[in-house]
Order: structure tokens, then sequence, then C-alpha cells
């Protein structure tokens, strides 16, 4: 039976969301996009309650630590929590992206952890909050390149390495870092590791300043001789050439619908504002004047409005696959795709719709229009997306199609 | 024609069999012996054995049933729609496409085409089963559904072997008791009941809200003049639904194709042409009292926002057309020493088709679910008008582009894509009302 409508059953959580967005994060925006690097103290209390929320009324939760491709597949559909994520995330980024970033246990490493954590290393660090530190300075989208090493010595790794544009790195309790047991092995070799807070050989060496996002901190921590016990390394120990890269990536698939929830957000945010500005000046767009007759504000505000929603619906779509247990590797970056450049698109279109309104910083517009640019980058660039998908649909292997 | 019709009919019969729909109906022993007997009905027959195992009876069936939705959201095809969907792209696979490059130079239907696809049993499957068809529930998704795969064949033939469809379901939709026990029997017959649909209007600025096309009342029934633009079937249409001003409103006729002052020219466009367009005028034409499709309820809006959807999900299958052969092309085709794909220039073109493709599809579905469970729709019909209109041109020139000169010819389909699919931001397009 199609239906393409959110889930009743997620309706009480999304709205929680929305109040968290529009009472708590909205009124400190600002505030945190001023003074970059400031620790946003009112997200602690937030946090706990979030929690609750989480693990409470609604069954399956949301959030980073929660996210997991469905394998035991369920008689019939399902809407479980990669759907609930993906909702209530863009609820709190229509709030403020940079705080949703930083709130305590939602980290990108709480989404690895949740992902191929076992039941041991789960009960250690399922209630911490985990950063995840793959970029170096020498590359980007190509993380096969990892220069980090991880030796093993006895019963623990020794990592050595720079990690930079780790989102919490400094205020997250750990760090899931990938580095390379074996070189020349290639990317087979690539494992993660957690690397808690306060082990010697860690240390946070700077924090970016950025275009937006700026409440949330991006760090670069470097690794010098840095010793954490061989059972915190998340996996398959074994390097497997057969295998390969797979299974790190394979978080990508959970999180990337997760991004593009994020860029959902902010873009309604900006739709959301600029309807209500214009509408303050007796500008209405009730879907009643033919397209090719409607002003240019009118039909730049539908064509907006109808990406937007595309791309919603196709991070919906991946979600829904993952809470399927079907496989969405090219459906998930299809939505980040989408998504990441049509929320930039629609942030920027309203600063410029709205002119110098748009443009100053009495309104949040143009922190949005910041904001959303991260969101085409990271987690795979519009390009690596765009490889991806077009790898998947010619059948072609990142040999051939480079 | 490309293939034997009898195979068709046969393969479409043994998915039939295998289906858990047919065995929930009871219908896998008869449906053996279908394909045994083989043939010439397929759908029909297994239409009408499922219109005999139906016991409703009675007028609450005359108006389809909207389905209930769980409130879960959900992309899975139901059993029916699974199999008819594979049973039409079959359909289309096999025998529309090799007919399509043909009819298009034509500019006309091929001869036995309409006779033939019968065997589809889209004909029955508009029809209520309480007046002998098929129909079990008021569906546009279904809808959506078999206008993409019959248009994965071909854009044309798509559009003229929906255009009656059309008309029975807005009859279904609609009419008057009177009118669904005149008109629909029509449909259920041996030959082909052509009908179709005429709205469009000449003229640059064409707003649906603002026909020029008027109706008056008679002793006698109604009296109707106006022009209609791009309507099918070279005036060989057995019927029209025609939309015109009635007492300030827009309300839509039905007209016998032969009524006195009804009369039709050719009139060629760039795409559509084994439709044989043209342009139907209508001279004071005398109506019976029953021509005005239904009552005060009728809804214009909703009408024209369904037919948006139509011509929507026709897009969606020209251009998944497009992409499914662009794929095997780029890959074959060689330059510099490797197949063009290897190049992110045309493979990010390719990655771009299929992402905004699927997300066209899903913003056509979603209007149509809502559509199907009763639910305004308006304004998601209308962006994904607005996002089809565009995306799909885009597709449509990409594609020719990344055949490069050979997509510029006409030993490719690309280039008719590319015509067919300049429709999307031609017709119509939200209005005042």
């Amino acid at each position: 039976m199609i239906n393409l409508e959110n889930p009743k059953k997620f309706r009480a959580l999304v709205n929680q969301a929305h109040q968290v967005a529009a009472n708590v994060f909205r009124p400190i925006s600002r505030k945190y996009d001023r003074s970059e690097h400031d620790y946003p103290v009112e997200l602690d209390m937030l946090a706990a309650i979030m929690d609750g929320m989480n693990d409470g009324t609604t069954g399956e939760g949301a959030g980073a630590g929660k996210l997991k491709q469905d394998t035991k597949v369920k008689e019939g559909n399902q809407n479980g929590t990669n759907m609930s994520t993906v909702l209530s995330l863009a609820e709190l980024c229509w709030g403020d992206v940079g705080l949703s970033l930083t709130l305590p246990r939602q980290g990108l490493g709480n989404a690895a952890i949740a992902a191929v954590a076992d039941d041991e290393q789960f009960e250690r660090f399922g209630g911490k909050w985990a950063a995840m530190a793959i970029t170096e300075p020498g590359f980007g989208s190509d993380s096969a390149a990892v220069r980090t090493t991880a030796v093993k010595d006895g019963d623990e790794y020794i990592i050595n390495g720079e990690k930079i544009y780790v989102t919490s790195g400094e205020r997250a309790d750990c760090v899931v870092v990938w580095a390379s047991v074996d070189r020349s092995l290639g990317r087979a070799a690539i494992k993660s590791f957690i690397v808690e807070k306060g082990t010697p050989g860690m240390e946070v060496v700077r924090l970016e300043k950025k275009l937006g996002i700026k409440a949330s901190d991006t760090a670069a921590i470097t690794f010098t001789d840095c010793r954490i016990p061989a059972s915190n390394l998340l996996g398959d120990p074994e390097v497997n050439v057969e295998k390969g890269f797979a299974g790190v990536m394979q978080t990508f698939d959970n999180t990337r619908p997760v991004v593009a929830a994020m860029a959902i957000g902010v873009a309604k945010a900006s739709l959301d504002r600029t309807r209500e500005i214009l509408k303050s000046l007796k500008f209405s767009a009730d879907y009643r004047t033919p397209y090719k007759m409607a002003s240019q504000l009118e039909a730049k505000l539908y064509r907006y409005e109808a990406e937007w929603e595309s791309a919603r619906l196709l991070t919906l779509k991946a979600a829904w696959m993952a809470d399927n247990g079907m496989p969405n590797s090219k459906e998930a970056s299809m939505a980040k795709a989408k998504a990441g450049r049509t929320a930039n698109e629609i942030t920027l279109g309203c600063v410029e719709m709205l002119g110098t309104l748009g443009y100053g910083e009495d309104e949040l517009l143009e922190k949005w229009s910041r904001d959303s640019k991260i969101l085409d980058i990271f987690e795979g660039t519009q390009q690596i997306q765009q490889l991806i998908v077009a790898r998947r649909l010619l059948g072609k292997s990142s040999a051939e199609l480079k | 024609m490309a293939k034997d019709i009898q195979g068709v009919g046969l393969g479409i019969a043994s998915r039939f069999a295998g289906s858990e729909f047919a065995k929930k109906y009871g219908l896998r022993r008869p449906a053996e012996k279908l394909a045994y007997a083989s043939t010439k009905k397929g759908f029909e027959v297994i239409g009408q054995m499922m219109a005999k195992k139906s016991d409703k009876k009675g007028d609450e069936v005359m108006m389809l049933p909207e389905p209930s939705t769980a409130g879960m959201f959900d992309l899975t095809l139901s059993e029916e729609q699974q199999m008819i969907k594979d049973t039409v792209r079959a359909y289309a696979e096999d025998v529309v496409r090799g007919l399509a490059h043909d009819a298009n130079e034509a500019m006309d239907l091929p001869e036995t085409y309409l006779q033939d696809i019968m065997e589809l049993g889209l004909n029955f499957f508009s029809v209520p089963e309480s007046l002998g068809g098929a129909a079990q529930s008021y569906s546009p998704t279904t809808s959506a559904i078999i206008a993409e795969e019959l248009a994965w064949g071909d854009f044309s033939l798509a559009y003229a072997t929906l255009a009656p469809v059309a008309v029975a379901n807005a009859i279904v939709k609609w009419g008057t008791d009177e009118q669904k026990e005149k008109y629909l029997p029509n449909y259920l017959k041996d030959n082909p009941f052509k009908a179709a649909i005429a709205v469009q209007e000449s003229g640059a600025l064409f707003d649906p809200a603002k026909l020029t096309a008027k109706a008056k009342k008679t002793k006698a029934g109604f009296r109707i003049s106006g022009v209609k633009t791009m309507v099918p079937f070279g005036g060989s249409a057995d019927m029209y639904l025609v939309a015109a001003r009635y007492k300030r409103r827009n309300r839509l006729f039905l007209v016998p194709g032969d009524a006195p002052g009804v009369s039709f020219e050719a009139a060629p466009m760039m795409g559509l042409r084994a439709c044989a367009l043209g342009t139907l005028t209508l001279d004071k034409v005398p109506l019976t009292k029953d021509a005005l499709l239904g009552d005060d309820s009728f809804n214009f809006e909703t009408f024209m926002d369904l037919g948006q959807l139509h011509w929507c999900s026709l897009a969606l299958g020209a251009c998944q057309a497009a992409l499914d052969y662009l794929i095997p092309y780029v890959n074959e085709r060689e330059a510099f020493g490797e197949p063009i794909s290897h190049r992110q220039a045309v493979a990010f073109m390719v990655a771009d088709i299929g992402i905004e493709l699927e997300a066209m599809r899903l913003m056509v579905w979603r209007a149509a679910a809502l559509a199907e469970a009763g639910k305004p729709f308006h304004r998601e019909a209308y962006l994904a008008q607005l996002l089809v209109a565009e995306k799909a041109m885009k597709i449509g020139t990409d594609t020719v582009q990344l055949l490069g000169g050979h997509g510029f010819t006409k030993e490719h389909p690309a280039e008719r894509w590319y015509r067919d699919l300049r429709v999307l931001a031609c017709v119509n397009g939200g209005m005042h009302l």
C-alpha cells in the first residue's frame, strides 16, 4: 500500500523535536553563531531529556546511537529507527544545524558504534559521546588513503597520525579513529578504533574557525604513540582483502540519509521564514496561479518547495529501506546528493529573494545559508555521492569509474 | 508486429498463475487452463473470472471505495499492483517499443493496435465489478504505475491507449448512475471504444480556468461550442469528454464523435505523433440531457490534477526508458580507448538522471496516494507537475546529448523521447479557480 506521508506513530516524537528546535535552539542560535568555540551549556540538560526521549515512550527510539541496518527482517512493512531519526533530526536542524551536531551522545561515532560494536563494546561505549575521525591533512574524500597507523603490541594498539575536521572532537568522550593496521595492504587494512578522551598521546591541537555551524566544534587531533586496549577495535580485527573496505564504509549507508535530513531541516527553516515574511507583505503563493503566469518570486517559491519535497521523499525512502533491511547504498547517496545541493540552493535563494533583509544579521536566513554549505560536503561531497550513484547505475567498479 | 501476440498472452497468463493474487482469489486452476488454452484473451478472461467470483451486488460498488492506509510510510506495491506492473511492462517491452518508430513516422496508430492491446484488459480494469468490469477500488497509484510502464514502451502509444481509460475513470468517479450504465458497458465489448478528453485550447497563455468553449442549456439538453486542441485519434473517436464553461463553472460534457456540428482537422505537433493529434471544433453541437457529467459535486480542479498526474506518470516511463537505454550505450561506446562512462562528465550526468527520476517518481506517487486516500492533493499535484516538467525535459535533452550525433538521428529513440517530453511543460499547469 503506497503511502508517502510521515508515519503517524512518530508524530509525538517529531513534535517533541520541533519543540526543542523552536524553544531551545532558536533562542540561542545567534548567540553561539557569534561566539564560536563556546560550549553551549544549555545542551547538557537537553541531552538528558533527549536520552529519556529516545529510550522512552516511542519504543524503537531515535538518534545516532540507534542507527542500524535492520538485518532481522520482520513480517510486513516497517517504520523504525532510521525513519524516526531522520524525521526528528530534520526537525532539530530546522532549529539549528550547529547545535544539533553538538548534541551530546548524538555523534557520528555513536552511529559507527551502533552499527558495528559487539555487545561488550556496546556495554562500555554505548552511553558515551563518540566523535568520528576520518579526514587527515593529506586526504578528504579518498578515505582509502589513510596514513594514520595502528600497530598491534600485545593487548594494545599503538596509534600514530593526525586527524582533522573531527566534529565534536573536543567535546566528545571518545573518538572513533580510522587507522591502517598495515599500509601495504591498502584499504582492506583500514580499521576503526575507539580512543577515549584523556588517553596519553592523544591531543586536541586546534579548533577550526568556520563559515557556518559555528556552535559545533571542529577539532584537529594528533595521536603520538597513543596506546589503547586491543578490545577497542571495532569489527573484525582480521585483514580480509576479499571483503576489503565494505565493512567500514557500511556506516555511511545509515548516516547519509541522516545528513540529508539535516539539509531538509535547514532548508525548511529558510522556506518557512521566507514565506512568513512575504505573507506579512501581502504576498501569497497558494498554488492557484498557473506556473508560467506566476511572478518570479512566486514561481521561485514553488520551485524550491517542489525541489525540497522531492529531496525529503528521497531521504525518507533511503531510511525506509534501511528499516526494512534492504541494501540502500545507492538510495542513501541519491538522498544525500539531492538534499545537499537542494538545501544549499534554497537557503542561498531565500537570502536572495529577501534582499538586504535576508543578508542582514537581524534574521537567521543568512546564517542558514552559511550552515547549509557543509551539508553538501561532509559525509561525502556532492561529487562523491554522484560517483557512488553512477557506479551503481552503470555497474562500474571504483577502479573503472574513478 | 514485433513479437508473436500469442506468446505475449501466454507470458501474461503464466505470470498471473504464479502470483499470490491468483491463489488468493482461487483463480490458479482456471488461470492454468487459460495458459494451456492460451491466449488471445489474456487478462480480459482473468478479469471476467474475477468479476464472476465477486459476490458484491448492488449500488454500493458503483462508486469505487477508497482504501485506507495504515498510517505507515510504505513504498511496497500490493500484490495486484506488482502483477499489473510486470504484465504491462512485459507488453510494453515485447510489443509497444517495437511499434513506436513506425507509428511516429506514420503519424497514426498501427491499424490493429487498439484492438490488440485489449488483451491487456486495461479497459476491463476501468469498469467497476458491479457493471461487469474488474475494478475493485479507486486507485490513482495503480493508474500511475500502468501509465509509467506503458510509456516505457512509447509515450505516444501509451497516451493513445490510456485516453479512453481516462474518460472511463472520470465517468466512474463523477458520473451519475445512469451515465455509468449507459457509457461504461462500451468498454466491455469486443471492439475498442475510442474516447478522449478534450480540454486544451489553443493560445499561448491558455488557462484551464478560463475556458472559451461554452455550453448552454436548451429544451432538449445542451448546446456546446468551442475549439479544442491536441485531441487524439485523428477524428475517429467514438466519444469526447469536453471541458466547457457552463453556468459560470467548468464542467465536462460527453459528446458523441458523430454528433452534428463536430468536425476534426489534423494538427500535428512536435511529439505525440502516433496519437494523430488534431483540432476538434464544436459548432453549436446539440447534446441530450444526460451529456453533462455528474452533478454539482463535480470538481474541475481535482479532475485537472488527476490529469496532471497522468501526464507526469507517462513522463516517468519515458525517462526510465531513456535511462535504461543510455546505460548500455555509454558503457559500450568507446572514446580515447575506454568506455565513455568511465569519464565523470558522462557518469555524473547519468547519476543525476537517476537521482532526479527517482525524485520525480516519489513526488508523483505521493500525490497519487493522497488522492487514493481521499485526501487533498492539489498542492502535491501542482508541485509534482512543475518538477516533472523541468526535470523530464532535462533528462530528454541529456539523453540525446549523451548519445551525441546518434541521439540526433531516428536510428535511436532518444530524439522521440526528447520531442514527447517537451509536452509536459505545455499542458495545463495550475489555474485560478
